[in-house]
C-alpha cells in the first residue's frame, strides 16, 4: 500500500478551503443584477384557493415579479415528476396526483406554494408577500397515515382513490402462507418507523440565470444529482433543450438524500429568471426547510415472523402503510417499494417472503428517500422481529441470529436479491468480541447498583447498494439507467483531471477518487483534481446516493484508467522505439521489458501530446479517455451493530453506554472517510430511535418544524463508537467496493431499541423512545413485575 | 439607514445597511465574507459563529448595528500569515468535517471553549460545550477529537490564541 494509494487514510484535500471560509455553496454565490425570491405557501393543510389577487403586492417597493400558478401554465411549464413507476398488484400503473410547481386552485400541505414573489432583495419580496390575497377554502385534512386510506377521508388528488397511491406486493404469498402453516412459533409485531427530517445543515437554495444573448438557463442549484436534475428540468417540466440548460451544483452541504430530487423552487428559480430578465436566486430559511423539503421514512406495519421448533425462521409475512406526502416526489415511489421489500430478508436463509405494501398521499410534504431510503425500514422490521423472536424463544439474540445467517453465497433471496459475497457469522463473532458481550452481565449488574437499567441490542442489518445495474432497475419501473461515467484527462504536463458523474456534499471524493487514480498512475495525489457538479464539464452523470459513488462512480473511473494505460503503452511503445507488447506500466513508469529504457508517466503524456515520434495514421495524439460502467449486481455492504443503554429509572433518560460496530463494506479506499461515513450514519440513526420525530396535528400543521421543537442530536446526545471491519470484496466490481455511506443509520434504529426493550423487560415503546416514553414505559415494567 | 463601523479581520470597515441587518448579513452580503453561515432562523445551529471582541457570539442573533466599534474575527481572519491555526488543523487532521458547512462556526466555537476553559478538554465537557453547535455529517465523533487535540496544540503555540 503506498502512503497515499487505496487503503491509506489521507487527510482530506478538499478540507483546505472549508475550514478557511473558502468553500463555495449556492448562497455563496452571486450573480450580476441578481433578485431574490420568497414563495408565498399554504398556511393550510388542505384548502381551494377561490381567489388569488397580486395587484397590491405587485406595486409594493422593490418588486420585479409576481408568479402563479396560472403564469407557469400559460407557459406550459410541466408539472414535477415521479421517476419510478410501480404497478398495483393487479398490474394497473400507479396512480400519480399532479404536482404543479405553483399551486392550480388547490393547496396541498403546509407549505405548498402558492406564488413567488422576485424583488430588489429578500427582505423586499418577503414585505411584498404580505400584500398578496388569498382567499382559501379550507377543506378537511387527511394527516393519519394509518388510516388516510379509509373510506371518508377527505381525497388528496381527484385520480387517487382512497388517496391510494398503489397497492404493490412482492413474494410468494402461497409458499408464505405455507410456511407459516406448519410454523411451531410465530412472532408478531406492530411497527411505526418515525417520520424524520433530513435537516442537511445547508438549506437548500437556487439561483436561475437566463442569458438572452445565447438564450440559454444556468442554474445553480444545492443537488446531488446535477445531471438527473438537467434531464428532468428539460425533458419533463420543458424549461429549455438539455443543451441550453447548464446545471452546477457547487459544494453542497450535506444531502442524505434529499437534494436528490426536483423541486418546486429551483424549477420557478430558472423559469422567472428569462421572465424577470435577471437572475433569481432562492434560499430556504430553517422553517421553509422543514416544511416542504421531502421527509423520510414514515411507515406503520405489522409483521409476522414463523419459525419451527428449534427456531429456524420459515418465512415472513409484512404488510405496510407508506406515508408518501402530499405529492409524488422524484424518487419516492420507490423508496417503500423495491428499496424496501428486497431487503426484507435480511441477513437470513429465509424460504418464503410475502410483503405487501400500501402507498398513501396524506396532507403532508412530500416524502422520498431519506439515508438509507427502504433500507432502514426493512431492516427495522427484521431486527425487531428477529430479536423479540429470539427473546420469546428463550434463545441467546446473537446465536438465534448466526443459527439463521446466510452461510454460503451467492444466495439467491425470495425477494429478487443475490446476495453475492459476506461473512455474516465471522461478523457477528467479531461484534461480540469487541462489544465484550460475554461481560454483559457483570456491567448490568454493575449498573443496577447505581440504580440504572442497562440492555443490550443487536441489529445484523444488510442493505443493497451500489445502485444499480440499469437494465435490472429498468425492469422494475425506473425511469433512468443507473450507471456512472467517467472521463480522466491528462494534461501534457503530466497532472490530471478526473471528471466524475457522481457528486461529492461531504463524501471526500476529491480525495478518495484521487487516491485511487494516483495510485493507479504511480504520480503523486497534488497532481490529480476531482471535477464534479457541473453539466458543462461532465458530460453527463446520475450522481450520488444509495452509497453508489464507490462502487459504481469509482469503477467508471477504473475502467476508464485501463484505457488510459493502453493508449499510453502505444505512446510510450514509439517514444521508446519498442514494440507495444514490451511496454510495462508499474510504478508510474513505462519501461521496455528486460531494458534500462523507460519513461515516467509524465514523459508519456508530454509524448501523447507532442506527438513527434508516431504518425497521425499510427496513432490519434492526446491522452484522454472516458467510460460509462453499469453495474452487474447490487452490492451487499453488512454488518452487525451492538448498542448498549443505561436507563436513569427516575428520569427515563436513555444513555447509549457502548456502541460497536462491525462492518463488510467490501474493499477500502480510505478508513478514515469510512469510518467518518459511519459515524454520521449511526448519528442519524440514534437520533430516529431517541429524539427525532416529525409530527403533524390533526390539522395538518408540523408543529416540529424548528430546531427549538424537533429533535436534532447534539453531541452530548451521542456516544463515543467502537468501529472495526470484516472484509469480503464485492466481486461484482473492479475494486470489490460495496460502499458505506447508508450503513450507520440503517443499523443503528434496532440496535437501540432492542436495547431499551432488554433494559426495560417488554417490547412496548415506540421511536423516538424519548425519555417520557422510556419512563412511561418503565411504569408498564413495574406494573408487569407487581402482577407477576 | 445607520453607518457602521467596526474592525473585521484586522481590516477597518464601514458600511450603510438598514437597521434590522444582522451581523451575519453584514458579513456575508455586504463584506461577502461568506464563510459564516447560515443554518437555522431560531439561533440554534452555530453555524454562524463568529468572535466578536475575543468572544464566540452567533452572528444570526446580533443587529450590525450593535457591533459599531467592536473586533470582529471570522473563519477568513483566523489563519495567520498563511499558517492555519491549530483548531483549524486539527478538524483537517481528524477529520473533524466533512460537508463543511457547519465547521467553520464550529472552528470558532471550538477556540472560544479553549479561551474559556484551557487546553485541557475531556470528552464530556466538549460535546456538552457543543450544544450550541449542529452538524448533521459527522456523528460529532471525531469533531470532538479534533478539538481536544486543536486544544492541546493550542497550548503549545500560545501566539494563536494572542492573535484573537
Ligand atoms: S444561523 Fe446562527 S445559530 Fe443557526
Ligand atoms: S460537516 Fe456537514 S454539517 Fe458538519
Amino acid at each position: 500500500m503506498s502512503a497515499n494509494g487505496i487503503g491509506a487514510s489521507v487527510r482530506r484535500k478538499e478540507d483546505h478551503r472549508f475550514i478557511t471560509g473558502k468553500g463555495s455553496y449556492t448562497d455563496d454565490i452571486n450573480r450580476e443584477g441578481q433578485t431574490h425570491a420568497y414563495f408565498l405557501r399554504s398556511p393550510h393543510a388542505h384548502a381551494l384557493i377561490k381567489r388569488l389577487d397580486v395587484a397590491a403586492a405587485r406595486q409594493a417597493p422593490g418588486v420585479v415579479g409576481i408568479f402563479t400558478g396560472d403564469d407557469l401554465a400559460a407557459d406550459k411549464v410541466g408539472g414535477l415528476i415521479c421517476g419510478w413507476m410501480i404497478h398495483n398488484k393487479d398490474g394497473s400503473p400507479m396512480s400519480a396526483g399532479a404536482h404543479p410547481a405553483l399551486a392550480q386552485g388547490k393547496v396541498r400541505y403546509v407549505g405548498d406554494h402558492v406564488a413567488v414573489i422576485i424583488a430588489e432583495t429578500y427582505s423586499q419580496a418577503k414585505d411584498a408577500a404580505d400584500l398578496v390575497e388569498v382567499d382559501y377554502d379550507v377543506l378537511p385534512a387527511c394527516v393519519d397515515l394509518a388510516s388516510a386510506d379509509s373510506p371518508g377521508q377527505p381525497q388528496i388528488h381527484d385520480n387517487a382513490a382512497n388517496n391510494t397511491v398503489y397497492n404493490f406486493h412482492l413474494g410468494d404469498k402461497a409458499a408464505t402462507d405455507a410456511a407459516f402453516a406448519r410454523a411451531a412459533h410465530v412472532t408478531k409485531l406492530d411497527l411505526v418507523n418515525n417520520r424524520l427530517v433530513p435537516n442537511a445543515m445547508e438549506p437548500r437554495a437556487a439561483i436561475g440565470d437566463y442569458n438572452s444573448g445565447e438564450d440559454a438557463f444556468t442554474l445553480y442549484t444545492t443537488s446531488q444529482n446535477p445531471h438527473v436534475a438537467r434531464l428532468i428540468l428539460s425533458a419533463f417540466i420543458g424549461l429549455a433543450p438539455e443543451h441550453k440548460l447548464r446545471v452546477i451544483a457547487p459544494d453542497v452541504g450535506g444531502g442524505f438524500g434529499s437534494k436528490i430530487f426536483v423541486y418546486a423552487e429551483e424549477t420557478v428559480c430558472v423559469w422567472a429568471a428569462k421572465k424577470v430578465g435577471r437572475p433569481v436566486k432562492w434560499v430556504a430559511d430553517r422553517t421553509e426547510e422543514f416544511l416542504c423539503v421531502a421527509h423520510g421514512r414514515d411507515h406503520v406495519t405489522h409483521a409476522e415472523m414463523a419459525m419451527d421448533e428449534k427456531g429456524r425462521i420459515l418465512g415472513l409475512r409484512v404488510h405496510t402503510k407508506a406515508n408518501l406526502g402530499a405529492y409524488l416526489s422524484t424518487f419516492s415511489s420507490a423508496v417503500p417499494t423495491y428499496l424496501y421489500a428486497p431487503l426484507l430478508s435480511g441477513q437470513y436463509d429465509i424460504p418464503a417472503i410475502y410483503a405487501e405494501v400500501d402507498a398513501l398521499y396524506t396532507n403532508t410534504s412530500p416524502v422520498d428517500a431519506y439515508r438509507g431510503a427502504g433500507r432502514p425500514e426493512a431492516t427495522f422490521v427484521v431486527e425487531r422481529l428477529v430479536e423479540v423472536a429470539s427473546r420469546q424463544l428463550g434463545q441467546d439474540p446473537a446465536q438465534f441470529r448466526m443459527r439463521n445467517f446466510v452461510k454460503s453465497w451467492p444466495h439467491q433471496t425470495p425477494v429478487i436479491m443475490m446476495y453475492d459475497a459476506g461473512d455474516y457469522a465471522g461478523t457477528m463473532r467479531k461484534a461480540l468480541e469487541l462489544a465484550d458481550y460475554k461481560n454483559f452481565g457483570k456491567r448490568k449488574r454493575e449498573s443496577a447498583r447505581k440504580g440504572m437499567l442497562r440492555g443490550i441490542g443487536f441489529s445484523a442489518y444488510i442493505e443493497a447498494c451500489g445502485i444499480a445495474p440499469s437494465a435490472a432497475v429498468g425492469s422494475l419501473g425506473a425511469g433512468v439507467g443507473l450507471w456512472e461515467s467517467a472521463e480522466v484527462r491528462v494534461n501534457p504536463t503530466g497532472n490530471v483531471e478526473v471528471l466524475t458523474g457522481s457528486h461529492s456534499h461531504g463524501q471526500g471524493h476529491e480525495t478518495t477518487f484521487a487516491q485511487l487514480v494516483a495510485g493507479r498512475l504511480g504520480i503523486p495525489i497534488e497532481q490529480v483534481s476531482i471535477v464534479h457538479g457541473d453539466t458543462d464539464k461532465v458530460q453527463f452523470g446520475m450522481g450520488t446516493y444509495g452509497s453508489r459513488s464507490g462502487a459504481v462512480g469509482m469503477s467508471a473511473i477504473v475502467k476508464a484508467l485501463d484505457k488510459i494505460e493502453a493508449k499510453a503503452k502505444k505512446v510510450a511503445a514509439f517514444a521508446l522505439e519498442a514494440s507495444e507488447a514490451d511496454i510495462e506500466f508499474k510504478d508510474g513508469r513505462f519501461s521496455v521489458a528486460g531494458t534500462d529504457k523507460s519513461l515516467a508517466f509524465g514523459e508519456v503524456a508530454l509524448q501523447a501530446y507532442i506527438a513527434h515520434k508516431f504518425t497521425g495514421a499510427q496513432l490519434e495524439p492526446g491522452l484522454k479517455e472516458g467510460a460509462f460502467y453499469d453495474p452487474t449486481n447490487f452490492t451487499f455492504p453488512a454488518g452487525v451493530h451492538i448498542c448498549e443503554v443505561e436507563i436513569d429509572t427516575d428520569t427515563g433518560v436513555t444513555q447509549i453506554a457502548k456502541w460497536t460496530a462491525v462492518d463488510d463494506f467490501g474493499t477500502i479506499i480510505n478508513p478514515m472517510i469510512v469510518e467518518g461515513q459511519v459515524h454520521g450514519g449511526i448519528a442519524q440513526g440514534i437520533g430516529q430511535a431517541l429524539i427525532e420525530n416529525a409530527i403533524y396535528d390533526k390539522e395538518g400543521q408540523l408543529v416540529t418544524a424548528s430546531f427549538m421543537d424537533y429533535g436534532m442530536p447534539r453531541a452530548h446526545d451521542l456516544p463515543h463508537l467502537e468501529l472495526g471491519f470484516n472484509t469480503t470484496p464485492a466481486p461484482s466490481n473492479p475494486l470489490g467496493i460495496k460502499g458505506c455511506g447508508e450503513a450507520g443509520a440503517i443499523a443503528a434504529p434496532p440496535a437501540v431499541i432492542n436495547a431499551i426493550t432488554d433494559a426495560l423487560g417488554h417490547e412496548e415503546i415506540a421511536m423516538p423512545a424519548t425519555p417520557q416514553a422510556v419512563w412511561k414505559a418503565m411504569q408498564k415494567s413495574a406494573m408487569k413485575i407487581a402482577a407477576e | 439607514m445607520p453607518k457602521i463601523s467596526m474592525t473585521v479581520n484586522s481590516k477597518q470597515v464601514s458600511a450603510t445597511v438598514e437597521g434590522r441587518t444582522l451581523l451575519v448579513q453584514l458579513l456575508r452580503d455586504t463584506l461577502r465574507l461568506t464563510g459564516t453561515h447560515v443554518g437555522c432562523d431560531t439561533s440554534q445551529c452555530g453555524a454562524c459563529v463568529v468572535h466578536v471582541d475575543g468572544e464566540a457570539v452567533k452572528s444570526c442573533t446580533c443587529l450590525a448595528a450593535s457591533c459599531e466599534g467592536a473586533h470582529v474575527t471570522t473563519i477568513e481572519g483566523l489563519a495567520q500569515g498563511g499558517t492555519l491555526h491549530p483548531m483549524q488543523e486539527a478538524f483537517r487532521e481528524h477529520h473533524g468535517l466533512q460537508c463543511g458547512y457547519c465547521t467553520p462556526g464550529m472552528i470558532m466555537a471550538a477556540v472560544d471553549l479553549v479561551n474559556r476553559k484551557g487546553f485541557d478538554l475531556d470528552e464530556q465537557l466538549i460535546r456538552s460545550e457543543l450544544e450550541g453547535n449542529i452538524c448533521r455529517c459527522t456523528g460529532y465523533h471525531n469533531i470532538v477529537k479534533a478539538i481536544a487535540a486543536g486544544a492541546a496544540n493550542m497550548s503549545a503555540q500560545p501566539v494563536a490564541r494572542a492573535a484573537e
